[in-house]
């Protein structure tokens, strides 16, 4: 396991940024773009970057990831794709139902945790539903590149086929679309086939699609390396639970929507985070006592650490029993 | 015994393992002289691997020792090459025809594991997923860091340098992208006065 990016702040630098575009997709998804509130020009980003997204709900801060899809060799605007989720914590809706053209909003620099292995002589794209997002970047820097990709893109149907037109149209040899309502499927074990040396693929989707294609993979012989995923969790409700904070020296409570995470900086606590959803490893904290068992949700920390009762990722986990105690 | 256990060291000095089958599409096995050992060692844990198995071996002064056994085992293709030099463009060639799900197996010699890794790694795989196993000579492939010249086989430490002829030192820094070792003068302040020869890990 690789160690954490070393900074001791919470989250990565923020900008301030100006709604500047409000994009209804399809019934489901819509398209936010930003421009800097002080007309400067945005930070570089790699293709496969996410921002994280502050919402001021009330007086509840919400703080989402979402990928950048808009052409990171433009630094006038910034885009993120947002699908609704109804049944979700809210942070979708909230974008959906109240950001407005003219907002002023804060967003995180740029922070890649699913980058192009740029080694690679050639990139598969795998994505389902809205996972097609950080493809949309990745695919404008290999055309600028010259780079060899071709892409695979599940959707529910054509009404919720997020920027299928565009990719259809604009690279109709590369894009290969397939709609569940039409019982179309990527055939995964032949398209891993015949792959030239040096073929990477990336999938980004729900978590059966992004086991599934490491699983087959493997399978088939391709190194690890050569296989990239990104799934960012949203933390989940739970039960409500009381955590000793030693460090900041205050007890707090995490209320059943909540996530460990929100409920510290709700306290005040500067607790260091990047992704929110279990990915980057930046708010791994030491446990000094629990009496009670894990909910461990992340995708950072190994089997080990999570059996050992040492260690929690506040972003996605949560802790059921009768006390808890982290070095924070 | 051709089982080496090298001693620990820098993090520079490559290390190697066992080889183990892995599954795959197609398997290429690459070896020299006592390096058909843990290609047969490895049948003795997978067979059918070699049915889709292509071996190019070099036995180097092992002559005739393993040829039919590793022909025994069955290879869809199998071809003894006089020399590492004279199989390179076999291996480029079967590395340039080849496809994801392509497993590599390289056995043998340091030299020839790390020539190997090489061509592989620039065929687009990645260095930590080819497999190595070091049997026979602990012989080295040394670059001299002055003239840049590439010794091979070298088995004592000091050893004379085959292109500008400078005493070297024989160091575990290693060079991934040129598959060697680095040598380094060793009487540079005062020529001449330099320790007696002694093998390699004796
Ligand atoms: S903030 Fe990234 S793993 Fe928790």
């Amino acid at each position: 396991m690789s160690a954490a990016p070393q900074k001791a702040r919470a989250g990565a630098e923020k900008i301030d940024v100006i709604v500047s575009a409000v994009v209804p997709l399809n019934e489901l998804v819509t398209r936010f773009e930003f421009t800097r509130a002080d007309d400067k020009a945005f930070p570089p980003f790699s293709a496969g970057a996410h921002t994280v997204v502050e919402m001021r709900d009330g007086d509840r801060l919400r703080l989402n990831p979402y990928s950048l899809m808009s052409d990171p060799a433009d630094s006038s605007q910034y885009a993120i794709s947002v699908r609704r989720d109804d049944a979700g914590r809210g942070g979708s809706l909230f974008m959906h139902r109240s950001v407005k053209v003219g907002d002023r909003m804060k967003i995180s620099y740029p922070v890649n945790l699913f980058p192009l292995d740029l080694r690679g002589r050639k990139h598969v794209f795998l994505a389902g539903g809205i996972g097609i997002t950080p493809f949309m970047a990745m695919i404008a820097h290999l055309e600028r590149m010259g780079g060899a990709w071709e892409l695979h893109y599940a959707c529910r149907n054509e009404a919720l086929g997020t920027y299928v037109d565009q990719l259809t149209s604009r690279y109709p040899n590369k894009v290969h679309v397939y709609f569940d309502d039409r019982n179309q499927a990527i055939a995964l074990e032949d398209l891993l086939d015949g792959q030239p040396l040096g073929t990477h693929v990336y999938v980004c989707g729900p978590k059966g699609m992004i086991d599934w294609v490491h699983a087959t993979a493997a399978a088939h012989g391709w190194p690890d390396e050569n296989v990239h995923s990104e799934e960012f969790l949203a933390p989940q409700p739970g039960k409500p639970f009381e955590v000793r904070l030693c460090r900041s020296d205050i007890t707090i409570q995490v209320g059943e929507s909540e996530s460990l995470l929100e409920a510290m900086e709700r306290c005040g606590v500067d607790a260091p985070f990047l992704c929110r959803g279990g990915a980057c490893g930046q708010c791994e904290t030491d446990v000094i006592e629990a009496d009670g068992t894990f909910v461990h949700r992340d995708h950072w920390l190994d089997d080990e650490d999570h059996t050992s009762g040492k260690k929690i990722m506040p972003c996605v986990s949560r802790f059921v029993g009768k006390s808890l105690v982290l070095d924070r | 015994m051709t089982k080496f256990q090298f001693p620990e060291s820098i993090r520079s000095r490559p290390v190697y393992g066992t080889l183990e089958p892995r599954p795959g599409k197609a398997h290429l096995m690459i070896a020299d002289a006592e390096g058909a050992e843990a290609l047969l060692d490895l049948a003795t844990r997978e067979a059918r691997l070699f049915a889709q198995g292509h071996i190019i071996y070099i036995p180097k002064t092992t002559g005739e020792t393993y040829t039919q056994r590793l022909r025994d085992l069955g290879p869809a293709q199998f071809h003894v090459g006089p020399t590492y030099e004279a199989s390179v463009p076999r291996i480029r060639r079967v590395l340039s025809d080849a496809h994801m799900g392509l497993q590599v197996y390289l056995a043998g010699t340091e030299g020839l594991m790390g020539q190997a890794q090489n061509e592989a790694m620039q065929a687009g795989i990645p260095h930590s997923a080819i497999q190595t196993e070091h049997r026979g000579s602990v012989a080295r492939r040394m670059q001299c860091v002055h003239c840049k010249g590439i010794t091979e086989d070298v088995v004592t430490d000091p050893f004379v340098c085959s292109h500008c002829g400078l005493n070297l030192f024989v160091r575990d820094h290693y060079s991934r992208r040129l598959a060697a070792f680095q040598g380094v003068c060793i009487d540079a302040e005062d020529p001449g006065n330099l320790p007696d020869p002694v093998e390699l890990y004796t």
